[in-house]
């Protein structure tokens, strides 16, 4: 489904955070939202999932208005997300976590199987109290949660941040497998390297606006557009 | 051990064996160390019935509800009513009563607590000043209610006749109905930690003590767990107020106002949403009230206030809270 924002204004308190925020993340395909820090790239994701109002503008999921509704209308509506601080629950276990996401009920053996293999630990540290896992596995079960059932869209809040090169192929891996299945990735991203190979769109963000739209791989050959929107460049980020 | 895997603190469990320990040779005499000891466990099970609900709703909410001991008297007063008209006589009679009085107590409890949670606190999420205002306000017209239905004096709720008397081993006399605390008590401890061990509402509550936010993004109402919860936690208070009424004989419309400082130094210490440190807090603050009651009347209180700050200083989010690393 595509997941369309239409001039989305946020205020939180006195500021004025999202100033008309406007994209398309397609259906099937992975978008990256980058901008420098403050952007409002998470912003822009909290809004959508209905953590902060809008307090103007259009969010749209298919046909489906977002906007106004409550986060958990909005989760129920398809929408799973992956904050930033991975807001996994310490004093559960790692099954409890999952349990606890899958809403339909008993979990999918056969989806927790094909979860496994890409975050093999989750599986040794099952009943594990998910406080006692390390920075990485915690963001691996943050993920998984987001996995464990079918959604159609997926917000997720730069899941590399901090994780080691071995863990960061295997999230990879996954959200090109997740793609594969179908599911509409919108991804904020800090790690070059990670939106080069796994975004297909690319929105970037800047003072709360989108300040460019288009393709990954365009914005990944252009060393001057990159410099000129993100002020890096993406080969200095391999 | 699995890797990874909980490592069980056993410290602060230890800790009513070591106040324990302390105050048996001051007392002296082990008929009286006994007797006094039955009497905390079954002081500490009603505390903690009465407080358990508070712990889960301040935990999961962070609602200060200055109006939980106003669930306590109103508790107490449906078991009034429900004495007024129940059979007694028999042991099953007695028994049905019994169980007749705590039901009706939940149920007055849990349906007063939902309007008292979607008229006063609802509004005020979040703002803990005009929750303290506001919930000390609903305590007081709910009291107020009270004495214009009941009148002013206290009204008798004795123990039936099955719970009445001692059991009697050498020297040590232990009261009947203190076992009887005693046992709903754990009872009571024991299905709360398997409703939120092995049921989803129990999952959710658990995760929603850590993360409100994060819950609702899951796709779960959290304003609907809350109302459930402070339905629950309210229920329990009157089933509270049904056991320290019978403890007490009476009930009375400020009787849970005069216990409310002891419920919050329970849950303080126990740790905020955790239903195993409310039940040791719960222990420790009776075993302190019954040594120090005896020992030095004068200071019970006192010796309770210095026991939180000392279960502070050595673990500031107390003996058993939720989320530690």
């Amino acid at each position: 489904m595509n997941l369309t924002l239409d001039g989305v204004h946020t205020h939180i308190g006195r500021y004025h955070i999202l100033q008309g925020v406007d994209f398309q993340a397609p259906a099937g395909l992975t978008t990256m939202l980058l901008g420098r820090n403050g952007a409002g790239k998470t912003t822009t994701l909290r809004t959508i999932m209905g953590l902060w109002r809008a307090s103007r503008g259009a969010i749209r999921l298919g046909e489906r208005r977002l906007d106004g509704a409550r986060a958990s209308d909005v989760a129920r509506a398809g929408v799973a997300y992956v904050p930033e601080t991975m807001a996994i629950f310490s004093d559960l276990s790692v099954r409890e976590n999952l349990l606890l996401a899958a809403r339909a009920g008993a979990m999918d053996e056969a989806r927790l199987d094909w979860i496994f293999g890409f975050f093999p630990a989750l599986k040794t540290f099952w009943a594990s109290r998910a406080g006692s896992l390390s920075g990485g596995q915690k963001q691996m079960l943050s993920i998984a949660r987001a996995l464990i059932e079918p959604r159609p869209l997926l917000l997720i809040d730069e899941p590399t941040k901090g994780l080691a090169p071995a863990i960061i192929d295997g999230l990879i891996a996954c959200l090109k497998d997740v793609k594969e299945r179908g599911a509409t990735i919108l991804l904020v991203e800090q790690n070059f390297r990670v939106a080069r190979e796994v975004g297909d769109r690319v929105a970037v963000m800047d003072n709360g606006r989108i300040v460019h739209a288009g393709e990954m791989a365009a914005l990944a050959e252009d060393a001057e557009l990159q410099g000129r929107l993100l002020g890096l460049s993406l080969d200095s980020h391999q | 051990m699995t890797p990874g895997a909980r490592r069980p603190d056993l410290l602060p469990a230890l800790t009513p064996l070591i106040v324990a320990a302390i105050a048996a040779p001051f007392i002296g005499s082990l008929p009286t160390f006994v007797t006094l000891t039955v009497a905390s466990l079954a002081m500490g099970a009603m505390l903690f019935v009465m407080a358990s609900g508070l712990t889960l709703a301040f935990g999961l909410m962070d609602v200060l509800n200055f109006g939980h001991g106003a669930f306590i008297a109103v508790g107490a007063f449906a078991a009034t009513v429900v004495y007024q008209f129940a059979p007694h006589g028999s042991l099953a009679t007695d028994l049905a009563s019994f169980v007749a009085a705590l039901a009706a107590a939940a149920v007055v409890c849990g349906f007063v607590g939902y309007v008292y949670e979607r008229l006063l606190i609802a509004p005020v999420y979040g703002r803990h000043l005009e929750q303290i205002l506001i919930t000390i306000g609903g305590s007081i017209v709910i009291e107020q209610l009270l004495l214009a239905l009941f009148g002013t004096e206290p009204l008798d709720l004795s123990p039936p006749a099955a719970f009445r008397g001692a059991l009697v081993f050498g020297q040590i006399a232990v009261e009947k109905y203190r076992l009887v605390a005693l046992g709903l008590g754990v009872l009571l401890y024991v299905l709360l930690l398997l409703v939120l061990s092995r049921t989803r509402i129990g999952l959710l509550i658990r995760a929603g003590v850590e993360n409100r936010e994060m819950v609702e993004a899951l796709g779960y109402r959290i304003d609907r767990l809350f109302t459930a919860v402070f339905m629950a936690a309210s229920a329990l208070a009157g089933v509270g107020g049904v056991l320290w009424g019978l403890y007490q004989s009476q009930a009375r419309a400020g009787m849970g106002a005069d216990l409310l400082v002891l419920v919050f130094i329970v849950i303080i210490i126990g740790g905020l949403g955790s239903v195993t440190g409310c039940f040791l807090g719960a222990t420790l603050v009776a075993l302190i009230a019954n040594y120090a009651g005896f020992l030095a009347p004068k200071l019970a209180l006192v010796c309770n206030i210095l026991l939180m700050v000392a279960v502070l200083l050595w673990r500031p989010r107390g003996l058993y809270p939720l989320g530690a690393k």
